[in-house]
């Protein structure tokens, strides 16, 4: 039962976070029952689950908690900021008691407690009474007689399962009573005319008997228990009696009248009110699955085999003139190009799974740091792969957090500058070619270039005399040991600082760049590539060795022409249509020795917003690539960010547009490697 | 400066030639025993591992001991090999190809017979070098792969 | 042969439980995950009870189970609720819709195997 268990502490994950989610809505909109109702429903959810599968000392918690919150429900309280806050923090308890659901709970008391008061109710509800089994003296049986509603057959009750649980308690006589058969002509062989006397034999509490009937209980006059006394005659066998009343003996309502009472009932209500004005849980249309990542990661080797194996069989089929083959080989193409996509695919996750817990984050970030914030988020959907998403959580949570203690200015400061006394944190993701571009922005004071220079110059990071470009000075924030921050706050004392940030942006071959403006605010924009296992490359030749650009780079391909635009600077610039666009040799920068093309061409490739010619001696053309990792020998050598295997078997590096784009902004090649000199 | 004791009693080792001088690898890392495949140049990368090569589906860097060891790079002749070893690099293992002229035979080192590098008058850096074994009247290096690797790949 | 139970919740933990719990007793368990799956697999399968969450996001158990029984197939077909409503009026709405009876959740395997049996027999 384990893996149900472990199937649960996942569901209860969900589950809260859409309980937080929903008590972060209802703080906005206190009024909003159907809110309330989901929580609720949430919290109903957790409960029953966590019972069925030993968490007791959650569900325990997670009862006491409705029971208090029901005063929202029923809208006696509203829910204030200061509830809401408790409520939050039952949430925080829960998730615990479901982590350890052997550890006792000990913290529970006090955070029902402070429920309890913000509510204002002082009295707690009686617990549900334990239920009282009835006096032990012995019985000698019971006379059950019952009727069936008309359409019970059609509802699945069957008369004969109901007879056979009682007659397992003891010998019984079963009579049936037809008086309300009807003539044949109007018999309908599906509805229940027949009642049933039965007289059981059998010591057994009431309690026995009534739960036979316990989905028949509702309409008192259709059944009736009573105690046998020694004295009631038992007969013995199964027979009908003509002439017994076609009533039982208390009662006057015919069944058919009871039906339809509860028909009616039915009926006019549309429903019990559990439907939400708005349900804020976005579940993607359809079913869903779980599977565990390892075999995500084997089909993924194996699609990535195939997509290597089905490149070398359209290589052959292209040499040969089997007409077969080559039919086949379309086929496998365009099939495998498809198992691509969807495998691909699922490796994605949404980068809004992460925005939930930053929502929380920013709610107790405002509260803590006494700041008004309203956080924006856009581009929920924009799709991550997987293992990007969850080592992104950290760096973003840093920034996060530094923009809101940092950025942010208290309200009496924001209203001195005439700004609103919200401060806005605006998170947003977005696709940009083949990179997603996340950016965190506030509208806080903006960064002190002189007091990041100074402290730079002081730490030893730069020269006082050296120039530099705003956006390279703020790079230095990234330095190990730089913080201007006077006070080390207890929020950003964290252990993670802006160089571990940096470092893992870089490990997932990402980039970070800050730009602010002072008094307006700060804007820290992460660009990470698609780090699709699979990609589409475009194919050229430098020299003699083969290199893959990804296709999604890539914007247009051009001829070099002869005369080329040298800036002052010494950097070479294509007319591209009227813009200028900045270019790379890359014979140059590979350092070959083999003769150069007569018509070199130009690959134009960008990443975000900036543009730069790749000059490389052939195109040859489209490839799909899988992208094989460098190992450390040569994962220090930026230009590349990793290799491929092409169709005729032979490896290709694949060029890595970031780093590429990159040095070209810099003017100077970034790519030469350190060439190793013999020890003395 | 490698003071590292042969803690074996023998030692199963592939022998194998670069250049003029003979050179042992420990046999537990060999994976296997490759003959000459097309290789990928790795610009701007350090000679000493200068290419990638295709071991059934995988990129493997290929390394040529020879650069590090001050020796001439001869071109590639029919007894050209590639041993791929398997080593450990931090946590992590690496897998790489050795460009050999000529691949000996497996044989085991007698612990006695090996020394410690001496620290001075080698022609080779100290650091590379595990130990230096006697074997039929010649001298057979044993190069510490791994930290010939650890160093290249912080380079 | 095995009499054959759907279960429908969208609480993957519960069906696993349900599903464990009735298989290991000799049933056949059929699983769905709200009320439109639950009426898909239904009206195509042949089934001798149905177990049915009442809160399930999309079409919820009671919308399931009256669009259920307008279906011809569903006559003679058993429908429990399994759900932690235990008032009056939601066991009158349960029966107008046309269910037949419901287990109070939080509940014991014992007790579901006990209903199982009392609906559908062994």
């Amino acid at each position: 039962m384990t893996e149900a268990s472990d199937t649960f502490r996942v569901e209860a994950a969900e589950l809260l976070d859409t309980l937080q989610a929903g008590l972060m809505e209802l703080e906005k909109t206190p009024g909003d029952l159907g809110l309330v109702d989901s929580v609720f429903r949430a919290l109903h959810t957790i409960k029953g689950s966590g019972a069925m599968f030993g968490y007791t000392a959650a569900a325990a918690f997670v009862h006491e908690f409705e029971t208090v919150f029901d005063g929202v429900r029923k809208g006696r309280t509203p829910a204030s900021p200061a509830l809401i806050r408790i409520a939050l923090g039952a949430c925080d308890h829960i998730h615990a008691l479901v982590q350890s659901p052997d550890a006792g709970d000990t913290g529970g008391e006090p955070i029902l407690d402070a429920l309890r008061e913000a509510v204002g109710s002082s009295t707690r509800e009686p617990k549900m009474a334990a239920e009282r089994a009835s006096a032990a003296a012995p019985v000698p049986g019971w006379r059950v007689r019952f009727r069936l509603p008309s359409d019970a057959l059609i509802l699945g009750t069957s008369p004969i399962l109901l007879l056979e649980e009682l007659s397992a308690f003891g010998p019984c006589d079963i009579r049936a009573i037809i008086g309300g058969v009807p003539e044949l002509g109007a018999l309908d062989p599906e509805a229940s005319y027949l009642g049933w006397d039965v007289t059981l034999h059998a010591d057994v509490p009431r309690e026995s008997v009534e739960d036979v009937f316990m989905f028949l209980a509702m309409a008192g006059d259709d059944l009736l228990i009573e105690p046998l006394d020694a004295a009631e005659p038992g007969t013995v066998g199964l027979h009908a009696e003509d002439g017994e009343a076609n009533n039982l003996s208390v009662g006057h309502a015919a069944p058919a009248n009871v039906q339809d009472a509860a028909t009616g009932a039915g009926r006019s209500d549309g429903g019990n009110g559990a439907n939400p004005a708005r349900s804020f849980r976005v579940d993607k249309a359809g079913t869903s699955l779980r599977v565990p990542a390892e075999r995500l990661d084997s089909l993924m080797d194996r699609v990535g085999e195939l997509v290597i194996a089905q490149a070398r069989l359209s290589q052959l089929a292209s040499v040969s003139t089997d007409q077969n083959l080559k039919s086949v080989a379309e086929d496998m193409e365009r099939l495998s190009a498809s198992l691509r996509d969807t495998t691909m695919g699922i490796r994605m996750v949404p980068i809004g799974s992460l925005f939930g817990r930053f929502r929380r984050l920013v709610h107790d970030l405002s509260h803590d740091l006494g700041k008004e914030i309203d956080f924006v988020t856009s581009g929920e959907e924009t799709e991550l792969d997987k293992t990007m998403i969850e080592q992104l959580a950290d760096p973003l949570v840093h920034l996060i957090r530094n923009a809101a203690d940092h950025g942010l200015e208290r309200p009496d400061a924001r209203l001195a500058r005439g700004k609103s006394t919200t401060g806005t944190l605006r998170l947003s993701a977005v696709y940009a070619g083949a990179e997603v571009a996340i950016s965190i922005a506030d509208d806080g004071a903006g960064l002190d270039a002189g007091r990041i220079r100074a402290k730079a110059v002081e730490a030893g990071l730069i020269s006082a005399d050296q120039a530099l470009a705003e956006s390279e000075l703020f790079q230095l924030i990234f330095h190990p040991g730089f913080s201007t921050a006077k006070e080390v706050t207890a929020l950003s004392g964290r252990g993670v600082g802006m160089d571990v940030v940096k470092k893992t942006i870089e490990s997932l071959r990402g980039s970070i760049d800050i730009a602010s403006r002072p008094g307006q605010g700060t804007t820290a924009t992460l660009r990470l590539p698609l780090t699709l296992a699979i990609i589409d490359g475009l194919l050229v030749r430098v020299g003699d060795g083969c290199y893959t650009i990804p296709l999604a780079a890539v914007e247009e391909c051009v001829e070099l022409p002869p005369e080329t635009a040298v800036s002052p600077k010494g950097r070479s610039f294509l007319n591209v249509r009227g813009a200028l666009v900045p270019y790379l040799r890359l014979r140059e920068i590979f350092r070959t020795d083999a003769p150069a093309d007569l018509h070199p061409k130009v690959v134009i490739v960008s990443s975000g917003d900036t543009r730069v010619g790749l000059v490389v001696d052939q195109i040859i053309g489209n490839n799909q690539t899988v992208i094989k990792q460098l190992s450390r020998l040569h994962a220090g050598l930026k230009t590349f960010s990793g290799a491929t295997i092409l169709g005729d078997g032979s490896v290709a590096l694949i060029l890595d547009v970031l780093n590429l784009v990159g040095s070209s902004q810099d003017g100077e090649d970034r790519s030469v490697g350190k060439s190793f000199g013999r020890a003395a | 400066m490698n003071t590292r004791e042969n803690s074996h009693a023998t030692m199963r080792a592939l022998t194998m030639r670069l250049d003029d001088e003979t050179f042992a690898i420990d046999a537990e890392s060999v994976r296997e025993i490759l003959e000459v495949v097309p290789v990928t140049r790795v610009p701007n990368a350090s000679d000493a591992v200068f290419g990638l090569i295709n071991v059934r589906g995988s990129v493997v860097p290929l390394a040529d001991f020879r650069v590090l060891f001050g020796m001439d790079r001869r071109e590639a002749t029919e007894d050209t090999r590639i041993v791929v070893v398997e080593v450990r690099l931090d946590d992590e293992r690496l897998v790489a190809g050795l460009l050999a002229d000529k691949v000996h035979e497996v044989v085991d080192l007698d612990a006695d017979a090996q020394e410690a590098a001496p620290r001075v008058g080698m022609r080779w850096p100290a650091e590379f070098v595990q130990g230096i074994a006697r074997r039929n009247d010649a001298f057979v290096i044993i190069p510490n792969v791994e930290k010939i690797f650890a160093t290249l790949a912080a380079a | 042969m095995s009499k054959t139970i759907l279960t429908i919740d969208d609480s993957s933990s519960v069906r696993q439980m349900v599903s464990l719990t009735l298989a290991s007793a000799g049933y056949s368990v059929i699983e769905a995950v709200d009320g439109s799956d639950g009426y898909d697999k239904a009206t195509s399968a042949s089934v001798d009870a149905i177990l049915t969450d009442l809160n399930m996001p999309g079409m919820n158990g009671l919308d399931f189970v009256r669009k259920y029984r307008t279906h011809p197939s569903s006559r003679g077909i058993p429908i429990v609720f399994l759900t932690t409503e235990s008032d009056e009026s939601f066991k009158q709405q349960a029966k107008a819709a046309g269910a037949t009876g419901w287990i109070v959740k939080p509940f014991r395997q014992d007790q579901l195997l006990a209903v199982v049996k009392k609906v559908a027999g062994a």
